[in-house]
């Protein structure tokens, strides 16, 4: 047996026979031409074949992998129309009197060598865009129909390669591939993406172990590792064959649990709501059988734009969020703005301690207009669903009365208009400073609800901050301190009756869980990919002791 | 002649994909316009130049403008900066 350490692409694991796929273009043959005309337009001819090519090519991917992984396949069919990439080739016809085919390979070379001279990781690996498309050209001066880069494949494969573009890529079926190994390729390349979005295992960069891999031997990929192991012996094989029935079980069993509920075996339900940033995650959340939305991060909306978004815009998206989640509750918390997460219309001055500084409920209680519009829009969308706003930053009783008074004005606002809202819109707050914590008892009173924002109070009780990459290994969100902290808030809401929910990171984190759910902690608020992992944790626990 | 000064936002600096649509951007635009970075100026209506100038995050480019309708592409690419890059 043998291990050869690559870099792990796409999760899974996969064993089978290797399929070594072999580049044909590295020999185009020179040959002297005397029709220069002739050549630009046959030149012009392969270039029109590549560019429908690569538009049959961006549909299928359309369909297969959605609108943003499919955009590369548009910036390809402009490479090949660039005036600078053309002109050099076209150059090159001229002067050396040549044929397009040798003329277009050697350009692509020359402008893949530039790519990979810049100081950018990210340039460097755009060299691979640039033999691509002029290996598409190439082959549009063919006659074939036959899309030769990739063979039509029988059975199921591993398939071992230099490298593979996503155009490449997108041509293989996906019933025939049981993993990709390749020689080359980063964690940023398409290879990786594209694997992962496809859900097939890859190990990619393997560099000159990959020269190991020989064409129709037994090999296994651990996508997980970034492995892949070559003269396995029965026992190697046997082993893996073991996880990998292990893990199709896992997430069979995982899939089970979309429409069950949290519960645990001495009968406590927990509510597992998710976590979103845009109405986008929406789908994701249904799929994976959340209880609702524990925290709908409102800032996405504002950022990645020149002006704040409209009423009407907010509305909207509000709006589609309730109905998409059909009367389950939405959390929606209000504009989180500031320290790590800046949009420049604002005009936010630079600050020296910018997670102490002004952001998040200090703008919106600062800038009126912002916050009216926010709430209206809010306001106005409530009738279409469950809707609970959440107000982030909290440190004073004073913070939540004035906040809660201006919501009053504009429910005010919207009665004088005749604008219908719910009249059962829960308000709660963020926990997640110290000073919230300390006050908990008093703030219990002056809300609805309280959900603790462990990434934030974690970086505030430890003083570590947690942008600080220097100092990462003093971030830790099991510190006793913080667990402390999140004891004291429970208690307080308990004496007050008000429901105490999690939506930091650590709700996932599966060693908190009995934690959390032993203090009296009844919902957990996660990202929706792993919803399904921590009802499966929920399920498993028993508290042998009832509560309340 | 009119211009603007921009500092790119994005995280991976201008990539193939953004590069693309401020391409694609700036093809729609009927002045000439380059962009500037360091000494090197190219033509922002060709990807290949524009990818070569290696903007990173950070970087502070210039756009200039020449031609009828410059104060309105100028306005058209401002906009697509701020919103995209």
């Amino acid at each position: 047996m043998k291990i050869i350490q690559g870099i792990a692409a796409s999760n899974g694991i996969a064993i089978g026979k290797v399929t070594l796929l072999k580049k044909d273009n590295e020999d185009i043959c020179k040959r002297n031409i005397n029709n220069v005309k002739r050549e630009i337009s046959r030149l012009e001819t392969a270039k029109a074949a590549a560019v429908k090519r690569l538009n049959e090519i961006y549909l299928k991917s359309l369909k297969l992998l959605g609108e943003e992984d499919s955009n590369i396949f548009q910036i390809y069919i402009m490479m090949i129309q660039d005036q600078d990439y053309l002109g050099e080739i076209k150059q090159m016809i001229y002067t050396e009197q040549i044929n397009a085919e040798y003329a277009v390979w050697n350009v692509g070379k020359r402008f893949a060598e530039r790519f990979a001279r810049m100081d950018s990781e990210y340039m460097q690996a755009r060299s691979v865009d640039v033999i691509d498309i002029s290996k598409r050209l190439i082959k549009g001066f063919e006659k074939k129909k036959e899309d030769g880069l990739v063979p039509q494949l029988q059975g199921q494969h591993i398939l071992a390669a230099d490298d593979l573009t996503p155009g490449e890529l997108v041509q293989i079926e996906k019933e025939n591939v049981l993993a990709i190994i390749t020689q080359k390729g980063s964690r940023t390349s398409h290879l990786a993406i594209f694997s992962r979005t496809m859900g097939i295992p890859a190990v990619v960069g393997l560099a000159e172990g990959f020269k190991e891999v020989s064409n129709g031997e037994v090999v296994v990929v651990d996508g997980f590792k970034g492995e892949v192991i070559v003269q396995a012996g029965d026992r190697v094989l046997k082993k893996y064959r073991e996880k990998q029935k292990k893990l199709a079980e896992h997430n069979r069993n995982l899939q089970k649990l979309v429409d069950a509920k949290a519960v645990t075996k001495d009968g406590i339900e927990i509510q597992i709501n998710a976590n979103i940033g845009q109405l986008k995650d929406v789908e994701n959340v249904l799929k994976n059988g959340a209880d609702g939305i524990g925290l709908f991060r409102s800032e996405f909306l504002y950022m990645g734009r020149t002006s704040p978004p409209t009423e009407e815009e907010q509305f909207q998206a509000y709006r589609q969020v309730l109905e998409k989640m059909k009367g389950k509750y939405v959390i929606i918390r209000t504009l989180d703005i500031g320290a790590d997460k800046q949009v420049s219309y604002l005009n936010l001055s630079k600050e020296a301690n910018p997670a102490l500084g002004y952001r998040a409920i200090r703008i919106c209680l600062d800038r009126e207009d912002l916050f009216y519009t926010q709430l209206r829009a809010l306001l106005r969308a409530s009738v279409f669903g469950k809707l609970a706003i959440m107000f982030p930053m909290i440190i004073s009783i004073e913070e939540i009365k004035t906040a809660k008074n201006i919501i009053k004005q504009v429910k005010a606002d919207l009665r004088a208009k005749s604008i219908s809202f719910a009249q059962d819109v829960k308000i709660g707050i963020m926990i997640e400073t110290p000073a919230s914590v300390m006050l908990s008892r008093k703030l219990a009173k002056e809300v609805d609800f309280f959900s603790i924002g462990t990434n934030d109070l974690t970086q505030y009780t430890l003083a570590v901050d947690r942008m600080n990459g220097k100092i990462g290994r003093l971030y830790d969100q099991c510190h006793p301190a913080v667990l402390e902290m999140i004891k004291m808030t429970v208690k307080n809401a308990k004496k007050t009756g008000i429901p105490v929910g999690i939506c930091g990171e650590s709700a996932a984190d599966p060693n908190l869980t009995e934690f959390y759910l032993r203090i009296g902690i009844k919902e957990l608020s996660v990202a929706a990919s792993a919803i399904l992992e921590l009802k499966e944790t929920v399920r498993e626990i028993n508290l042998g002791v009832h509560q309340d | 002649m009119v211009s603007f000064q921009y500092t790119v936002k994005d995280p991976e600096g201008l990539h193939i994909r953004p590069a693309g649509s401020l391409v694609k951007c700036a093809q729609g635009c009927t002045s000439t316009i380059n962009i500037e970075k360091n000494a090197n100026k190219v033509d922002a209506k060709r990807l290949f130049a524009v990818m070569g100038l290696c903007v990173k995050q950070n970087d502070t480019i210039t756009f200039l403008f020449e031609g009828e309708n410059e104060q309105n592409d100028c306005e058209t690419l401002k906009s697509f900066c701020y919103k995209n890059i």
